[in-house]
């Protein structure tokens, strides 16, 4: 697990000050979707061995919700942007 | 008592006299000492019994490897249990105290363990132990946990101050030796930002033990000059007495510094830290923490007097101190002989060298007997070492009388803090030991545990090392030229590997903290255990506090031996932190007592403080729980007295610790639409609106009231508990759910000191100090909107809301306002008999009331099992849950359902908890009802009430039931009621 994180918006801060959510949900679906759809959304997780997407909160710095990107087996973080980029897309 | 001080000592200061205790004998040491160096000095070499067999057990090494001579030094809060003596800095006034012995170190009655020897055995637990199951608690455990021990913890708090810390660096270079001193300078001198970090009292590792001239100088010499020019470096922190213990990821190390462990109690600074426990954030390192001296295993090899030869020679060189009169040596490798030549130097007699190897190519012109191809195979004396018994190349035996044995088995590289992420260390054949990972990114080893032999090659590899790394920085550097360098070659010293004596006698052990033998890993092989990991766990080999430093490599071994394959093929067990024992004290740092965690005080504490309020730990919060009077000796008194004073007068009670959040923008109303069940997108400016937030797979989450206090402008409450937990929930909803949505959210609950003002005369008191109308007419219930305040004086926020039932404010000022409206409330309020009241009081309104918090909210419930169903609005497209909530299960109307529960008779009482049968059913799960979520005595109706969650419970009203209480064998008969015992029809909300 990352010791270090790079906050997009803070830079290089201590993992003590992320709180992690789990990995990142499939999209939430719209309400008239079908059921298996949102059992999917609110109840499976996957638990890959390797590159794994995860919500981290910065509870205690600017409290964005980021989206990080690490490897199971290696730790390495290949990846950390603002959770909002999932919707809007990047530059939002 | 024979002294085994000599000349010389280069750590030593014999002006600096120290007294010290040992198991309350007064002995005498000097500064620079360690604790071990001390004893040995007087002549005590048997310093403790072994963890299994109470076999008696002296000092193995000098440093931090050390798996026998663990000691309890110190007392009371200051007692450290399990305290290595051979890194214990003795000063004046220590004691010191043997372990694991009874009634004393010199004759233990647990001795007899040893007798019972062969029923002790690897796996002895898993096969003595097994049965009958009720006796391991009662019995095996406590008598084991008696006999086989280590040092006891102190019952009494540590007085010392403890600290945590970051550090920030360029280059982190780990070990003070050789090379770690040539790569600090090398990268020193280049301008970069360097900490070398070393475990000892002093730097220089191996450099210290050295009897022989470094490059033509004087190895002390050499030292000094190093450690001179480091010291007058601005950009080189040294830190001494360091133990990097963990490689963490993103080049993180954990490193713990003793900085007053080795002083006396009077010397001891209270306000500077004992320990810190440093996080090293490092663009490079440099590992050049050296290699461990490996034992052999051999009869008799936990005898006292049997020491690793380059121990020896530490305390001969650093300590002046003889490690015998007429010393042996057993060892496979030729720098063992570099003790010989010191003993001789000092006038020590060397008995024998013994050497398995048949024709060791050595340059060694000493006068001690070498005995080739020949090998200990037991040793005797009762409490130290008397004499050994060789087995020579012919099959002969000699017993050679000695006082002393050397022993060197090759060379373990110290590789943990380059495994501790993931990377696994690699075997060489030519160094007979495990070597560092090859890829260890970011890490550059060097010196003894990159496989380099003797001073000069280790100061040269440490400047390689060095230089590597700066570049990696994008930094030139060049090489330190250090004493010897010049001439140094590579050379790898041909061991020959001895894993096992086959001609052993008696015992023969590989890990001496945990006595295990030989025997015991050949045993767990035949058992089956032979993958490395598995006969660890079933030998405990390497599971002790040394973590197996001496002996991993040797078990590795006989297990590769009597495979028949390499010790590569082997493999080790998993590095972890920690890489040596760190305190409680250290990890724990300054978050102890009151400090264990944040205070959170209300801004109305003071106020409650004033007016005698008992507090209660709610979470962080301290709230007042309620208010005695004098005379008022029984908590309900108090309670009951303060509900009767809100239902017929007036109260006031703090209600600040609520979670408030501000919620702005554009979208707010759509927001708070999508987060809540119930519709919010038309609630108007200057009102107030409970609302019911769900969790997205359909149950509630959190409940509370938002209010509209101007255009794109709410205010929001939550629960106590969850007023961290609501803004998180909020912020992932705005953020990553809806990041299109114009919504911005402040918490504001440390700037608000909140109050209501609860009861039939509160709008009498308030219109005192409200300059606004409150009448019923121009502040309706659920009314909510700034008000002025003191003539002008002060802007409050006023809810007209309601958790008590009766007619209720809410007036919000800001914090620093806090205690002086309270007192302008209270002084208002005189005249009509006010209040105040605390959570009790607030608990026991709500019950009567039927109002729900958290105890009903547990996880598992519906808005339609809280008889809010009909909140759930039907007509907003989406909104967290809505989908989930539907679900078959969660809309099933046999669902455990709110209920009031009140006792048949009167005078019963009933706790939260019970759960609810039909009368006469047995109790089973099957006939299961429902449970108790809340219960209070109502002063307003005289008798126990209740609220729970039964089976269909809102149209059972009437019926009689069973009130069972489990734990404590009781039953009731209740009745299932209306939950709102208190004016059900609200006329008093709307007064």
């Amino acid at each position: 697990m990352s010791s270090l994180v790079k906050c997009p918006h803070c830079g290089l801060r201590p993992r003590e000050e992320f709180t992690i959510r789990g990995e990142v949900a499939t999209p939430r679906p719209n309400a008239g979707a079908d059921e298996a759809v949102w059992f999917d959304h609110v109840y499976l997780r996957d638990n890959p061995r390797g590159e794994h997407s995860e919500y981290w909160h910065h509870s205690g710095g600017c409290r964005r919700w980021l989206v990080l990107t690490r490897d199971t087996v290696t730790h390495e973080t290949s990846d950390v942007v603002d959770a909002s980029t999932l919707k809007l897309g990047e530059g939002a | 008592m024979t002294s085994f001080r000599i000349d010389g000592g280069t750590l030593i200061d014999r002006n600096d006299v120290r007294r010290f205790t040992f198991n309350g004998e007064a002995l005498t040491g000097f500064g620079g000492d360690t604790v071990a160096s001390g004893l040995l000095a007087n002549g005590k070499q048997l310093v403790g019994r072994s963890f299994k067999y109470h076999r008696p057990r002296g000092i193995l090494t000098a440093g931090a490897a050390e798996p026998n001579a663990l000691l309890t030094i110190g007392r009371d809060g200051r007692r450290d249990p399990n305290t290595r003596a051979t890194m214990a800095e003795l000063f004046d006034g220590l004691e010191a105290r043997s372990q694991n012995c009874w009634p004393n170190v010199n004759f233990d009655i647990g001795a007899a363990n040893g007798l019972l020897g062969p029923l002790l055995g690897a796996g002895f637990y898993y096969k003595t132990f097994m049965w009958p199951a009720a006796f391991w608690e009662k019995v095996y455990e406590p008598l084991i946990r008696k006999a086989a021990g280590l040092g006891r913890a102190s019952y009494d708090p540590d007085p010392g101050y403890y600290e945590k810390c970051w550090a920030h660096c360029d280059l982190l270079v780990i070990g003070a030796g050789p090379a770690g001193l040539a790569a600090a300078l090398t990268a020193g001198r280049a301008g970069a930002r360097v900490i070398i970090a070393d475990e000892g009292a002093q730097l220089g590792g191996g450099l210290i033990a050295e009897g022989s001239p470094v490059g033509g100088k004087p190895a002390d010499t050499v030292l000094a000059d190093i450690i001179g020019e480091l010291h007058a470096l601005p950009n080189v922190e040294i830190k001494k007495r360091t133990t990097v213990f963990a490689a963490y990821d993103d080049q993180v190390f954990g490193a713990v510094e003793r900085v007053q462990k080795h002083l006396p109690e009077h010397e001891i600074n209270p306000h500077r830290a004992m320990e810190r426990l440093w996080r090293i954030v490092a663009r490079q390192v440099v590992l050049a923490t050296g290699a461990e001296e490996r034992p052999i295993v051999f009869g008799g090899n936990d005898r006292p007097g049997v020491m690793m030869a380059g121990a020896m020679r530490t305390y001969l060189n650093g300590y002046g101190v003889a490690p015998g009169k007429r010393v042996a040596l057993f060892a496979n490798n030729s720098q063992a002989y570099q003790t010989a030549m010191d003993l001789e130097a000092r006038g020590i007699e060397v008995a024998a060298i013994i050497d398995p190897r048949t024709c060791p190519n050595i340059d060694y012109d000493g006068k001690a007997r070498l005995i080739a191809g020949a090998m200990v195979r037991d040793t005797a004396g009762r409490k130290a070492i008397k004499s050994i018994t060789v087995r020579h190349d012919d099959g002969r035996d000699e017993v050679i009388a000695v006082d002393a044995l050397g022993v060197s088995g090759g060379y373990s590289p110290i590789v943990h803090l380059a495994c501790h992420r993931v990377g696994k260390p690699v075997w060489s054949d030519a160094h007979v030991g495990f070597m560092p990972p090859e890829n260890t990114d970011g890490m550059t080893p060097c010196g003894a545990v990159a496989g380099k032999a003797g001073i000069a090659a280790c100061f040269a590899d440490g400047g390689v090392a060095a230089v590597k790394a700066l570049a990696e920085l994008g930094v030139m550097g060049e090489a330190a030229s250090l004493p010897g360098v010049e001439q140094s070659e590579e050379k790898v010293d041909p061991i020959q590997p001895i894993w096992h004596v086959a001609s052993s006698k008696g015992k023969a052990f590989v890990d001496f903290q945990n006595d295990v033998a030989a025997s015991d890993i050949t045993l767990a092989m035949r058992e089956g255990y032979d993958h490395v990991e598995l006969a660890k766990r079933y030998t405990t080999n390497g599971m002790a506090t040394d973590q197996g430093k001496t002996s991993n490599v040797n078990a590795i071994g006989i297990l590769a031996e009597n495979k028949g394959v390499s010790p590569g093929e082997i493999g080790t067990t998993t590095f972890r932190p920690f890489y040596t024992p760190v305190s409680f004290g250290a990890l724990v740092g300054a978050s102890k007592g009151m400090d264990f965690q944040p205070v959170r005080k209300s801004p109305l504490h003071g106020w409650a403080e004033r007016n005698g309020a008992k507090f209660v730990e709610t979470g962080l919060w301290y709230r007042s729980s309620w208010f005695p009077k004098d005379g008022e000796t029984f908590w309900r008194d108090s309670v009951d007295r303060e509900v009767n004073a809100v239902r017929t007068k007036v109260g006031i009670c703090d209600v600040s610790t609520l979670g408030k959040i501000e919620i702005f923008g554009a979208d707010a109303a759509e927001f708070l639409n999508r987060v809540y069940c119930n519709a919010f997108l038309k609630l108007p400016v200057g009102k107030a609106r409970y609302g019911i937030m769900l969790r997205e797979d359909g149950f509630v989450y959190d409940d509370g009231t938002t209010s509209c206090l101007g255009e794109n402008h709410y205010f929001m409450t939550t629960t106590t508990a969850l007023a961290a937990g609501v803004l998180t929930h909020l912020e992932f909803c705005a953020q990553v759910l809806w990041p299109e949505l114009d919504v911005r959210l402040a918490s504001a609950t440390d700037q608000w000191a909140q109050m209501a003002i609860a009861g039939p005369k509160s709008r009498d008191v308030l219109s005192k100090i409200i300059d606004d109308d409150i009448s019923n007419e121009a502040f309706p219930f659920l009314a909510a909107r700034e008000v002025s305040m003191f003539g002008g004086r002060l802007k409050g926020r006023l809810f007209r809301i309601s958790f008590s039932g009766e007619l209720a404010f809410e007036i919000a000022v800001p914090a620093g306002y806090g205690e002086s409206v309270a007192d302008a409330i209270m002084a208002a309020g005189e005249e009509f008999g006010i209040t105040p009241y605390g959570t009790e009081a607030l608990g026991v309104m709500r019950i009567e009331k039927g109002h729900v918090t958290h105890a009903e909210i547990n996880g598992t419930v519906t808005p339609a099992d809280l008889g809010m169903g009909k909140m759930v609005s039907a007509k907003k497209d989406d909104f967290i849950g809505r989908v989930m909530n539907l679900r078959e299960g969660l809309v099933d109307p046999d669902r455990p359902s709110l209920v009031g529960i009140k006792p048949k008779s009167p005078s019963d009482k009933f706790a939260t908890g019970s759960h609810i049968l039909n009368p006469g059913d047995d109790v089973s799960l099957a006939n299961d009802q429902g449970y108790v979520t809340s219960m209070c005595h109502s002063p307003t109706l005289g008798h126990a009430i209740g609220l729970a969650l039964v089976k269909n419970g809102p149209s059972r009203v009437g019926e009689e039931v069973t009130i069972w209480n489990g734990l404590a064998g009781k039953t009731v008969t209740g009745i299932l009621c209306n939950p709102a015992f208190v004016d059900p029809e609200n006329e008093k909300l709307h007064a």
